[in-house]
């Protein structure tokens, strides 16, 4: 029996080839709750969407145990896994109109007539789309054919939901809009949703939990807030929100702060997080909107020398572009108060974070 | 409103002042003058080898001239004649005045085939009367029954009054086992002279069982072609067009050498101990062979409509039926199958439309009970050189093929259809 501790969907040392070359997967261990809302991020051929596929049955795992329930999965095939799965594409029947499409997987079920019938009219009420019962799949935009997908990996009351980045061929504005909805749905309904998504921003707004992967591992699996305030790698530092990298050596550590000689001879603190011992290689990163920009160098905080290369009006903030350290690619975001420093291009500014904001992860060259 | 209704009474003209229509029409008449003549010489060829010809010979199914204008005379009595009371002696004159003038035209070997195809067995009553015609004295019924008593026969006249009308529903009424006669209209053939419909029958028959077959056996095929990884699939790909790039009568020929009763197949079986040496299967010149040898050969027509349709499916159809709780073979049936329709609906149509046509397969590998309609066709233009039935019989061949078109647009629909 599953104890209420107990993982709902859970990845043990899951490997997985398609050529017996190179491992596309790499030894993923990976725990679900029940009702949990986890998003697998990471750029495309990262390995996240063929974990997707493992779960789902449609892929096999060359090593390592799915478990489902406390249930080894292995050998189960798709249809009796009871997993409810929203494609890409939709995947809507197009020679079935919406109320058949809904009502496929309940009549391979062989649930009675009028119990599907509820059942379909039920969920096309949950996603507003009752006067379309009739329709072809065809006949809908792209966001009503999103909906009835959406509906039809639901209308079975499986327990577990999986998306394989269903967001991904709307336009931006009905892609916000189904985010929401596709959230409140999870919350009233509870159960648990593995999303797959190379949108970041996507990723942070539904996500209860968000694993990122590149390279068929999870680089760090964190709630949003953790992730976008402590990555702890670069690549997470660099795959979620904006951020400003510098490379440099480590010159020493105290009280997890490390002193950092940059390559161009500056020398900064920041807060070691994954770094080496002394003398090997770092980087440092810092969000833009994290940087201080003032005219003159402090004490209390590292600084560096900064000339304005760019500016780009946004309302809100004013986007700096600036060489810094030898990186003409330094952005800030300064907030449009009204004590703003007269910004003008050419200027040379003084910027600098607080330890904290500064964090010296493991080194990775730029590309 | 009022203003913009007024503002559109006025013919919208270009910068120039030309109304707007004759300056698009201007504009655009250069490229349709290429378009045109990109087209026409295809379209000059198909009309002069295709649909003039078409339409020529079904002219010739139901026009036949042949006995009018070599009998002037003898038509124009025939014309008056009601077909039902004796023949008078001013018909009889007519008849060995025209064919006195046959004989010496040499037409006269015509007028006795014609007659001859509407009944037969007179062929000879002709040419011989016309050899005597010069010698004949009046009164001419006398001395013409004289000759031959089957002049007497109404029948023959009867027959004489159908042949001299030029258009004609008679060969239509052969092909379909009847006879068009002077005094009851349409009848029905003697039952041991019905040969046509049958065949129509039995072509319709062998068309569809070709076609059943290439379907049970292309669709598979075409699945595995769609399906496998694209340098699995080129290598299967050219193993189905394989056989477009031999010769027809060297696969023809190639089953010969399988089916024959001394052949491969036969001897393997014997070798086996399936069969006994002295019971060996019959598996060419009859209907087996012919169906063989067609579903071989039509094959390819089936798989690639087939092929360009399933290509277009995506897997995640098929995956997000088994995700939903369908087993594969339920995921197949419900989900799959139904998308493949337009294609088995024109690899059905093609595959059924060429092999009701097909006429050198049947020819070289049917034997007597694996011939075709087309066969028939070709030996009314060949051998007995009845074009006029040949063309009928094609008429309703012809008719047969639109007809199947119509039902396939009412039940599936035409713009359905998926060629590749």
């Amino acid at each position: 029996m599953l104890q209420a501790n107990d993982p709902f969907v859970s990845f043990k040392g899951v490997q997985k080839s398609y050529d017996g070359e190179t491992l596309v997967v790499k030894n993923l261990n990976l725990d679900i709750a029940s009702g949990e809302f986890l998003t697998m991020l990471g750029p495309s051929g990262s390995g996240k969407t063929t974990c997707l596929m493992m779960l789902a049955g449609f892929e096999t795992a060359t090593h390592g145990d799915i478990e489902l329930g406390g249930r080894p999965i292995n050998n189960i095939p798709p249809h009796k896994r009871g997993i409810g799965m929203v494609f890409q594409n939709y995947a809507l029947f197009p020679h079935m109109t919406v109320g058949e499409n809904l009502a496929f997987p309940l009549n391979v079920r062989k649930m009675p007539k009028a119990e599907v019938e509820d059942k379909v009219r039920a969920v096309l009420d949950m996603v507003q789309m009752l006067n379309f019962i009739d329709r072809k799949p065809a006949q809908l935009s792209g966001g009503q054919q999103q909906r009835i997908a959406l509906a039809r990996a639901l209308v079975f009351n499986p327990e577990l939901v999986l998306m394989d980045e269903p967001l991904g061929a709307l336009d931006k504005q009905l892609r916000e809009h189904m985010q929401y909805e596709i959230k409140h749905i999870h919350e009233n309904l509870g159960v648990t949703v593995v999303y797959v998504t190379h949108d970041q921003s996507e990723a942070l707004t539904m996500s209860n939990r968000i694993a990122v992967f590149d390279d068929g591992i999870i680089q760090q699996l964190a709630d949003p807030v953790t992730l976008y305030e402590k990555p702890e790698n670069a690549f997470v530092a660099q795959f979620i929100g904006e951020n400003n990298q510098m490379l440099g050596t480590v010159q020493s550590v105290s009280k997890n702060i490390a002193t950092v000689m940059l390559d161009s001879g500056d020398i900064v603190k920041a807060l070691a997080v994954n770094i080496g011992a002394v003398g090997s290689r770092t980087t440092l990163s810092v969000r833009p909107e994290r940087c201080i920009v003032s005219t003159k160098k402090s004490a209390a905080v590292s600084t560096l020398d900064a000339r304005i290369e760019e500016l780009i009006y946004l309302g809100d903030h004013i986007r700096c572009r600036m060489d810094v350290a030898g990186d003409d690619q330094f952005i800030v975001k300064v907030p449009n108060t009204s004590g703003q420093l007269g910004l003008e291009i050419g200027a040379s500014l003084q910027i600098g974070w607080k330890n904290d904001d500064c964090r010296a992860l493991d080194f990775k060259q730029p590309v | 409103m009022v203003d913009s209704q007024t503002v559109q009474l006025e013919p919208i003209t270009a910068a120039d002042g030309t109304p707007l229509k004759k300056k698009l029409a201007q504009a655009l008449f250069r490229s349709r003058v290429r378009a045109v003549s990109l087209v026409l010489p295809l379209f000059a060829f198909v009309m002069a080898s295709f649909v003039i010809p078409i339409i020529a010979l079904m002219w010739q199914g139901v026009y036949n001239d042949t006995f009018s204008s070599y009998t002037p005379n003898l038509t124009e009595k025939l014309k008056v004649w009601d077909g039902m009371s004796q023949p008078d002696e001013a018909m009889y004159a007519a008849l060995v005045v025209d064919l006195e003038t046959a004989r010496a035209d040499r037409t006269i070997g015509r007028i006795a085939t014609r007659v001859n195809q509407e009944y037969p067995g007179t062929r000879s009553l002709f040419t011989s009367t016309a050899r005597k015609a010069k010698k004949l004295k009046a009164p001419f019924k006398d001395s013409v029954i004289k000759t031959n008593k089957k002049w007497d026969n109404i029948e023959v006249w009867r027959a004489m009054k159908i042949t001299s009308q030029d258009l004609t529903p008679a060969f239509y009424a052969t092909a379909l086992d009847g006879r068009y006669t002077a005094n009851q209209g349409f009848v029905s053939q003697d039952e041991n002279r019905q040969i046509y419909v049958q065949l129509f029958w039995r072509t319709m028959m062998i068309s569809g069982t070709v076609m059943g077959l290439c379907l049970l056996l292309g669709y598979p095929v075409a699945y595995l072609l769609a399906t496998l990884p694209l340098r699995t699939s080129n290598l299967l790909m050219i193993m189905v067009l394989l056989p477009f790039w031999t010769s027809l009568l060297v696969r023809t020929t190639a089953w010969i050498a399988l089916l024959q009763s001394q052949g491969v197949i036969n001897d393997l079986l014997v070798y086996v101990g399936i069969t006994a040496d002295d019971a060996r299967f019959s598996l060419i010149y009859n209907m087996t062979g012919t169906i063989v040898a067609m579903t071989h050969i039509l094959l390819p027509f089936m798989i690639l409509p087939l092929y360009s349709v399933m290509k277009t499916i995506p897997p995640s159809y098929m995956r997000a039926a088994r995700s939903l709780g369908a087993t594969p073979t339920k995921a197949f049936i419900k989900v799959y199958m139904p998308q493949t329709i337009p294609g088995i609906g024109a690899g059905g149509l093609l595959v059924f439309i060429l092999a009701i046509g097909y006429y050198i397969t049947p020819a070289l590998v049917g034997g007597q009970d694996g011939q075709l309609i087309s066969n028939m066709i070709a030996y009314h233009m060949q051998k007995s050189l009845n074009w006029s039935l040949a063309a009928a019989l094609g008429g309703i061949l012809l008719a047969g093929v639109l007809l199947l078109y119509w039902a396939y647009d009412r039940v599936i629909g035409i713009d359905n259809m998926k060629l590749g």
